[in-house]
């Protein structure tokens, strides 16, 4: 089978490559095809950074002016194909595309200038990803007036790891890479050149093995047609079964370019996110409400990941251990399956029937998440509780995977557990519902004895496994541990979570 | 191009040498030009090679069965021990390992062949299509297993000094304790790599990714059964090193030159992440068992201590690494009456290997947690009892010689610390923890300051020697090159501002090359942190020979003395003028005067019997101490590391902001050691944690805002180059203070439960578990 022609956007120029088989990944294309030895790979899983490139995208907004979006991602795991249509940066094009103004005496870009300043690099093979990851908070943060604060910085490299340098200087370099001359990118003249290439792009090509439809009818028709496709979105996940276990895919079904599965809409009180949004792009809309989730998005994999990875593929998948699906358990989200023959809706615990499996038919698509907004503390009347708390555990803060996840939502009226519903990851063979906990605490009064029910019912429904992780009577005495920890925060206590000392008690 | 550091550098100040000037190659990599082995472009017929790796810890290996990966498309063939022409053991020390398993396995991991394609992936599938016929046999997984059956790899080693015993036997108090230390990967970003090129007549082009391509070298020569002069290495720079790359990189380098002989045509073998994982060797994991007699101060009296180093399945560096742990099992402390019991535990694992601090954190963790538990014990402060145990500066009070019996002169240990309490404001916050500790239950805060003082030099006094060559060309633009190599840590950017301030022209006009073994030939490897003292001499004397010719010949044009002619600034002076120093090239040139030179140089006063265990194996000691602050959470026992102060013995630094980074990244690599790295092999000796998935090492955010390093500005005592002192190194074990400032912690809540004295069992690392662990394990 033939694979259409890939065309992006590269230092102002289409770069086209034709017969790039559909398994190809986009550091192949780079580094083998293109002789671009820039960008590096470092694990060939997205967990290091080394291989990052920056993704530039014209989105349209509804009644708006399109915009281009710039992100961050790994090109270790993403398919070559994924980029078709779109403007790629790697770190060999900063200094050399003739979109971006570089001040008279600067050729380097202010991310590299700064990074050159601050000493942050060493052996330098992490750096070209640290470089693009910098690029893209520059486009996103610097430029964009707002001075970067430590934290930011961190955020934004949260997916680049550095063995060399214990980050300081590469920290330091985020925050300062404003201080110098600006080199902004064109973005108008980029989207002008995105719509140029969309323009050329054939609508579709119904003999490649590569198949990114645009329209939702269109896509559960090539859905129901290629049973034996792979489908892939941000490809966070798939890409490993490429790199790490050598599978190969005949025919691929990528969901990316479905306008309707992009979306995020807020309406009837919930927010309808597209299977297809990323996960910054679903963070981002749940932070707008729920902004005691910042944290946990914040360490839901590395930037990098979010910005490809999505919430549907995160649900999709089904990873006992993957953070989503706790929070929107707790959250009530229903989730929508569509096929040529309909839609159907049902809450998301229920997409699960064991490790990996679900209950979608072959010709079914994983479409929309419908994630109810609740009320919050913010708008609470005097005396009433509504506290959501998502808590990982994991070795490290952050780009890690939970030992356990546990998201907890109470609300309290007059004293009385009115709503309780708890998602757990990684003390089952699937992320599950804490049905047992749920029912421990819903019409009691909420006092110490009630959380501690609850933490005996969580207890008593789980029994998890030990793996390189940690151990299930680790696991286990977590979840006791974590209610607890809950139980203080609806108290108001001060200085009990490390989040809160962190800031408190710096010398 | 006129980059920004081109720019600063030409501005530099007449003296390069102190000077923080940029990586020599920070721009390159920056723009993404820097290049490494696999970026290197290839010559046409590249094949590519992969490793078949065994399934089974230990077993019979019966035969290999690659029908299946022969029949993949781009499939070449394999490669298997049948296909060395020389020894089939790898020409390491202990001459214990084989190049590719035959007969045996001896690890999940081992390389029995390799599959060799047209294609990376064509490579990677076929070789885990190769059916291996093994026959599995009992494995040792376990350290106290291996000791208890007196599995080693190397015999016991003992040191005694004084009457352990009968210090034990005075002491007024008395404590016996356990310890486990985890190993660690290194995990370089560059993964190992090695592209082999057939010459002419048998010859071979290596591009190695290692620390010692001299070793890299003679390992190929001896596979091939050809002499060392038929095998050139040459590495640019690596990706990371960090010991990983010392011996680990040589296999690499023999398994792709066995390839392209089997197959006449150039091959690369570049590992895959989790593969490296698999294969190569890590920090050696420790366990240790001590019993310690020390009076009402907290000074020790006696100590016996038993270490049991995990070598894994071969010798490899293990000997000199669990040797190391025992020259720093003192670390800053006089122990006046020691015995030490050394065991290298043969397991059927990866071979551990050498990881920066090279056995120097195993010996230093166990000293500095027995006094952590000391003052617990007492109730008194841990940095009282630390500095109460420390080597004496003055002669006349007799302690200040090791129980290797060397003299440790130089000692800077006490006003270091005295200063560093001081930035720190120790007293204050030790204070305000405490308070803070009593008003909250959940989250208990720690902190501690703890010493190191590393012995530098290799501890093998032969591999004490270093080459350089200096060559002048007649535009005045300068090439270095000498035996050290590349692994970021800046030996290249110094060894330029050395050569630079030798022969007083710009730092921009010195360029440093590969380093190649057919230019610095029998060069040791960089390592035992000690690059620049070795090759930064080498060149200096190197440089300074090419010098004095020219000196000798403006000497001769202006008639005077060649002592009188200086170089500064790019400009030769005598007392009748001054010339350009390309003026000056260029007229010696002219003259026939020779502008290139060797140097050489071999570190004094060192030696030492290994037989016995004595003498003066360092030439000299660096020293640093940190002060460390960290919070638990008692529920879950995660933790967070609040604040670190750093200050380090530098020396009189000859690139301040190199070495700083050398400090805070040695930190920060010692920290993720200490808390996040795990390392896992289930009970088949599968490592389970092989990838960064499940391997964390430290991110953006385990790095606290407040991380304050700085050099302690005092010029070695030794001659050493520049006044310079080592760096690699001994900032690593700084990271201790935060184990030790968790202890803090966890002692702090068992102080609540009615246990202010006991000792605090954490096993490293500190996860979040082993924390938990240790907060509800109190004593009976």
């Amino acid at each position: 089978m033939t694979t259409r022609t890939i065309q992006f956007l590269r230092r102002g120029q289409p770069v086209t490559l034709h017969d790039v088989p559909p398994d190809r990944t986009l550091l192949e294309v780079l580094r083998e095809d293109l002789h671009c030895t820039g960008t590096k790979e470092g694990c060939g899983e997205g967990d290091c950074g080394a291989c990052t490139v920056v993704l530039g995208e014209r989105m349209q907004q509804a009644g708006k002016d399109p915009v281009l979006q710039l992100r961050a991602i790994n090109s270790c795991i993403r398919l070559a194909h994924s980029v078709d249509g779109l403007a790629l940066w790697t770190v060999e094009d900063l200094a050399r595309d003739p979109l971006i103004a570089h001040a008279a005496g600067h050729p380097l870009h202010p991310a590299q200038e700064a990074m050159v300043q601050c000493h942050g690099s060493q052996c330098g093979f992490c750096t070209p990803g640290f470089v693009m990851s910098l690029f893209g908070l520059y486009e996103n943060h610097t430029l964009q007036g707002a001075p970067v604060d430590r934290t930011q910085a961190q955020e934004a490299l949260s997916g680049n790891l550095c063995r060399c340098t214990g980050y300081r200087p590469i920290l330091d370099a985020a925050q300062q890479m404003g201080d110098l001359p600006p080199a902004p990118l064109n973005q108008s003249a980029v989207l002008q050149k995105l719509e140029q290439l969309q323009r050329e792009r054939k609508s579709v090509d119904s003999e490649s093995a590569y198949q990114s439809p645009t329209d939702l009818q269109e896509l559960l028709r090539l859905r129901a047609d290629q049973p034996h496709a792979q489908v892939v979105a941000g490809c966070t996940d798939v890409g490993l079964w490429v790199t790490k276990q050598h599978k190969r895919f005949p025919a691929v079904l990528d969901l990316t370019r479905v306008t309707a599965l992009r979306q995020i809409t807020r309406q009837d009180g919930q927010l309808q996110i597209g299977a297809a949004a990323t996960l910054t792009e679903a963070f981002a809309a749940l932070e707008q409400h729920y902004p005691e989730l910042h944290r946990f998005a914040a360490r839901f994999a590395g930037l990098p990941v979010r910005n490809s990875g999505t919430l549907g593929g995160n649900v999709a998948n089904g990873s006992p251990i993957g953070d989503s699906m706790p929070l929107l358990i707790a959250l009530n989200a229903q989730i929508v399956l569509a096929s040529v023959r309909g839609e159907r809706r049902l809450p998301l615990e229920n997409l699960y029937t064991g490790y990996r499996q679900n209950v979608m038919a072959v010709d079914e698509l994983l479409v929309r998440i419908d994630v109810p907004l609740h009320a919050t503390q913010a708008t609470a009347q005097a005396g009433d509780l509504h506290l959501l708390r998502a808590y990982k555990v994991s070795k490290r803060q952050d780009d890690d995977i939970s030992a356990v996840c546990l998201v907890l939502r109470v609300a309290v009226q007059g004293g009385i557990v009115t709503e309780a519903t708890i998602g757990a990851g990684g003390v089952a063979a699937t992320p599950v519902r804490a049905t047992q906990a749920e029912a421990a605490l819903r019409g009691q009064p909420w006092n110490a004895a009630t959380a501690q029910a609850a933490a005996v019912a969580l207890q008593a429904q789980f029994s998890p496994i030990s793996d390189m992780r940690a151990s299930g009577a680790y696991r286990s005495q977590l979840l006791a541990s974590l209610v607890t920890r809950f139980w203080n925060e609806s108290q108001g206590h001060r200085a009990t979570t490390l989040e809160q000392i962190a800031v408190e008690v710096l010398p | 191009m006129n980059a920004p550091h081109e720019a600063a550098l030409t501005a530099a100040t007449a003296q390069a040498v102190g000077q923080s000037a940029f990586h020599e190659s920070a721009v390159a990599q920056l723009k993404g030009e820097a290049q490494y082995v696999d970026d290197v472009p290839e010559v046409r017929g590249t094949l590519y090679a992969a490793p078949i790796l065994s399934q089974v810890a230990h077993g019979q290996l019966h035969g290999v069965d690659a029908s299946a990966a022969l029949a993949l498309p781009g499939v070449r063939g394999v490669v298997l021990a049948a296909d060395i022409p020389g020894d089939p053991i790898l020409a390491a020390f202990g001459h214990d390992e084989p190049i590719f398993a035959q007969d045996t396995v001896q690890h999940i991991g081992q390389v029995i062949g390799l599959v060799v394609a047209d294609s990376v992936m064509a490579a990677r599938r076929a070789a885990r299509k190769v059916q291996c016929d093994i026959t599995p046999l009992p494995a040792l997984l376990n350290v106290h297993d291996a000791h208890r059956v007196q599995s080693y790899v190397l015999p016991p080693v003992h040191v005694k000094r004084g009457d352990a015993a009968a210090g034990l036997a005075r002491a007024g108090h008395r404590l016996q304790g356990t310890l486990e230390v985890g190993g660690q990967e290194h995990f370089y970003l560059e993964g190992q790599i090695a592209y082999a090129l057939p010459m002419e007549q048998d010859q071979w082009w290596i591009y190695s990714s290692t620390q010692h391509p001299g070793e890299v070298q003679h390992w190929v020569a001896h596979a091939l059964d050809i002499g060392n002069h038929a095998v050139t290495v040459q590495c640019r720079r690596m990706g990371g090193g960090f010991g990983g790359k010392e011996t680990q990189s040589g296999h690499l380098a023999v398994w792709a030159t066995l390839a392209a002989r089997k197959f006449n045509a150039p091959v690369k073998l570049r590992l895959d992440r989790d593969d490296d994982f698999m294969v190569t060797g890590k920090r050696h994991p420790f366990a240790y068992h001590w019993d310690v007699g020390f009076d009402d101060t907290g000074r020790i009296t006696g100590l016996q201590l038993e270490m049991l180093a995990n070598c894994g399945f071969s010798a490899d560096l293990s000997g000199p690494v669990a040797d190391r742990a025992i020259f720093h099992a003192d670390n800053a402390y006089f122990l006046s009456d020691v015995s030490i019991s050394s065991y290298r535990c043969k397991l059927h694992t990866q071979s551990h290997t050498a990881f920066r601090g090279f056995g120097g954190p195993q010996g230093v963790i166990v000293i500095e947690t027995i006094l952590g538990d000391i003052a617990r014990t007492l109730g008194l402060d841990a940095l009282a009892v630390r500095r109460r145990n420390y080597y004496e500066a003055d002669p006349a009070a007799g302690r200040d010689v090791t129980h290797y019996q060397m003299r440790v002169e130089d000692n800077i240990l006490l006003p270091i610390t005295q200063k560093l309490e001081q930035s720190a404001n120790y007293p204050q916050r030790l204070k305000a923890i405490a308070d803070w500790n009593a008003r909250n239950d959940v989250i208990q805060r720690g902190i501690a300051i703890t010493p190191v003082k590393f012995g530098i030099s290799f501890t093998a006094t032969l591999f004490n020697q270093a080459g350089a060559l200096v060559h002048v060309y007649t535009d005045g633009t300068v090439q270095v090159n000498h035996g050290g190599t590349e692994m970021g840590q800046g030996l290249h950017t110094k060894v330029a501002q050395i050569v630079a301030d030798e022969l007083g022209v710009p730092l921009a006009q010195v360029k440093v090359t590969a380093s190649d073994t057919s230019k610095v030939p029998n060069a040791s490897a960089t390592a035992a942190s000690s690059g620049t003292d070795l090759n930064g001499r080498a060149a200096q004397y190197a440089a300074r020979s090419v010098r004095d010719n020219l000196a000798a010949f403006v000497a001769g044009l202006d008639h005077c003395g060649a002592g009188a002619v200086g170089f500064v600034g790019g400009v030769v002076r005598t007392p009748k003028g001054e010339r350009a120093f390309t003026d000056v090239v260029q007229a010696a040139y002219a003259n026939r005067i020779q502008l290139w030179s060797d140097g050489f140089y071999r570190t004094p006063k060192i030696h030492y019997d290994k037989t016995t265990l004595t003498g003066r194996p360092f030439y000299y000691f660096a020293y640093g101490a940190a002060c460390t602050e960290v919070a638990i959470d008692t529920l879950t026992g995660e933790s967070r590391v609040l604040a670190i102060d750093v200050l380090y013995d530098a020396g009189r630094s000859i690139n301040p902001a190199i070495d700083i980074g050398q400090v805070e990244g040695g930190f920060i690599q010692g920290m993720g050691w200490l808390t996040t790295e795990q390392l896992v092999w289930n009970d088949k000796g599968l490592l389970t944690t092989h990838a960064p998935s499940t391997y964390k090492i430290p991110a953006t955010g385990d790095v606290p805002a407040h991380f304050k390093v700085e050099l302690f500005e005092e010029p070695n005592h030794e001659d050493n180059v520049g006044g310079s002192k080592a760096v690699g190194e001994p900032p690593f074990m700084l990271a201790i203070s935060v184990y030790e400032a968790l202890r803090h912690a966890i002692g702090s809540h068992h102080a609540k439960q009615g246990h202010a004295h006991a000792p605090v069992q954490l096993e490293a690392p500190a996860t979040a578990e082993h924390v938990l662990n240790a907060l509800q394990a109190l004593p009976s």
